[in-house]
């Protein structure tokens, strides 16, 4: 027997092991923002001031694919198959288990801000991160905050075959209407009240901040309190609703 | 085992689900290293039952103690003494046998072997190919082989035949007369009456959230009052008739057949079954439910 720690270490081990192996999950996680910023990247070559806005939405968008959307359908197909239930008659500790699959889609997440930043340095001019401190700060809570969204967000999808519907329908809008491949700024005043309620804008605002412009993390205060809310809200939900069998009474 | 407490103790055990009530006052004990089955038509409430005893569902009313403990607190210390086949739970489609039981058996503080596991349940020749490539009936060995790495004590099987092939159903029935060898208490809910038979020390027939009949497989038929005598009578029609006392009937039948100077032909004088038991406790509460 090992301690909490260490069975979320391993639970971590065997859900990364298990990611790979599934070939469509991981491309549709991974590689598909990537190749979303190479498309982008080579249509707005050597437009500086596009690309500024591009590489920073890429990389919020990347980190709610990794997190928000794999966290919903994962957690609904281990649901609906019964493996949840199946570990919930174990004595695997609920927050062993959950925090073994949610940092894997953590370390994804992560690959993909180191992916992003060196794509930014080598291939679109963005250089490297102005603020190696707040890139870090604004990774970490937007991550968190985006993860425990998506566990929360399971809780809604009602079985596996709905939930790529009901997570592109959340995910598709959050990233056009939180300016992934814009300026919020140049949007409609109705898209930019929406906008601002959004976490991902201020996931993306924050990050841009650390990447291109270079205000300080006290400047951007403002983003981090909006992104820790949601991931308060999102907490609540993920804990409260959270349902280990399919078929509940 | 008389003197020890019991594994499982059920006390007036009551489930509601909105309107229905699934469990209507269930008293049942299961002894230390005893199999004990739930017998039961389907909807008749063994599965709520088990999983109110599993740790699954939280019961409306009654006593519950599983090894001491209450399932319902949950508490880990139950749950590292307890394996649990459920009627259907999946697995990572892209984890072998081993990897799993390996996974599975860090858990507990007292592991089985991995490779004497996967022997026993009969998954070496898949026990590098991934789950999702398993048939219907390797994967319910895999569900077995994981209720069993943890080393329990207490193992819930709910319908643990279901879907296998006769070949497949006498091996399970191995593995769980073996567990029983060692000693193990174990709690399976089944529809099959020949596995109750084969396998239970004692068996519980429900209906309807109701325990209809209680007490060891074959005495279940004998503590019934009534014979079932049947014969051919003279025209070469097969006759058969219940009777509490069948001295007066095999008398008037013998003699009837000795005057004729005729042989009795197909003549048997049998206690019912437990499979009649079944048939017409289950029977008699539909044709109520259906009047009421």
């Amino acid at each position: 027997m090992a301690d909490g720690a260490v069975l979320a270490y391993r639970q971590w081990r065997l859900e990364r092991r298990m990611f790979w192996r599934n070939p469509t999950a991981a491309f549709f996680s991974f590689i598909l923002p990537l190749l979303f910023l190479f498309l982008f990247g080579a249509i707005f070559s050597g437009d500086q001031k596009t690309l500024d806005v591009i590489v920073p939405g890429i990389l919020g968008m990347s980190v709610m694919s990794t997190t928000f959307n794999a966290l919903a359908m994962n957690i609904t197909f281990l649901r609906e198959e019964g493996v949840l239930k199946r570990i919930h008659g174990t004595p695997m500790p609920p927050a062993s288990y959950l925090g073994g699959v949610m940092a894997n889609a953590v370390n994804n997440a992560a690959v993909q801000v180191v992916i992003v930043v060196l794509a930014g340095r080598l291939f679109f001019g963005i250089g490297w991160p102005k603020d190696w401190l707040e890139l870090v700060v604004f990774s970490v809570v937007g991550v968190a905050t985006l993860a425990s969204l998506g566990v929360a967000f399971s809780h809604v999808i009602p079985n596996f075959d709905a939930a790529p519907a009901y997570t592109n329908i959340v995910f598709l809008p959050v990233i056009f209407i939180s300016g992934v491949f814009y300026d919020v700024d140049n949007a409609p005043a109705f898209l930019q009240d929406i906008a601002r309620v959004l976490p991902l804008t201020h996931i993306i605002d924050g990050l841009s901040a650390a990447l291109v412009t270079g205000t300080s993390l006290a400047d951007n205060a403002g983003h981090l309190a909006v992104i820790a809310a949601w991931g308060v809200f999102g907490t609540f939900f993920a804990v409260r609703g959270f349902s280990w069998d399919a078929k509940r009474d | 085992m008389t003197t020890s407490a019991p594994a499982i103790l059920v006390r007036d055990l009551r489930k509601v689900y909105g309107e229905h009530q699934a469990l209507q006052g269930l008293d049942f004990e299961v002894a230390a290293g005893e199999v004990f089955g739930l017998l039961g038509p389907n909807g008749a409430g063994k599965t709520t039952t088990v999983e109110i005893l599993e740790g699954y569902r939280n019961r409306t009313a009654g006593i519950v103690s599983v090894l001491g403990h209450d399932p319902q607190q949950r508490a880990r210390a139950l749950r590292e003494r307890v394996g649990i086949v459920l009627q259907s739970t999946g697995m990572y489609r892209h984890i072998t046998p081993r990897e799993a039981l390996r996974h599975f058996a860090d858990i507990y503080p007292h592991p089985r072997d991995v490779e004497e596991v996967i022997a026993i349940t009969g998954l070496q020749e898949k026990a590098d190919a991934l789950a999702r490539t398993l048939s219907g009936g390797q994967q319910r060995r895999l569900d077995l082989a994981l209720a069993l790495i943890g080393d329990p004590e207490l193992i819930f099987l709910d319908e643990p035949t279901t879907g296998f092939d006769p070949a497949a159903r006498r091996n399970a029935w191995e593995v769980i007369r073996s567990l029983q060898e060692l000693g193990k208490t174990i709690l399976l809910t089944t529809h099959y009456l020949d596995e109750a038979q084969a396998l239970c020390d004692r068996v519980a027939i429900i209906k309807d959230g109701r325990i209809l009949a209680e007490g060891p497989p074959g005495e279940l038929g004998a503590a019934s009052t009534r014979y079932r005598v049947v014969w051919r009578d003279e025209s070469g029609e097969l006759q058969a008739r219940e009777v509490e006392d069948p001295t007066a009937l095999l008398h008037q039948l013998t003699s009837a057949a000795l005057a004729r100077g005729s042989a009795l032909e197909d003549l048997s004088v049998m206690r019912p079954s437990l499979e009649d038991i079944y048939l017409e406790l289950t029977a008699e509460e539909s044709e109520e439910a259906f009047r009421g």
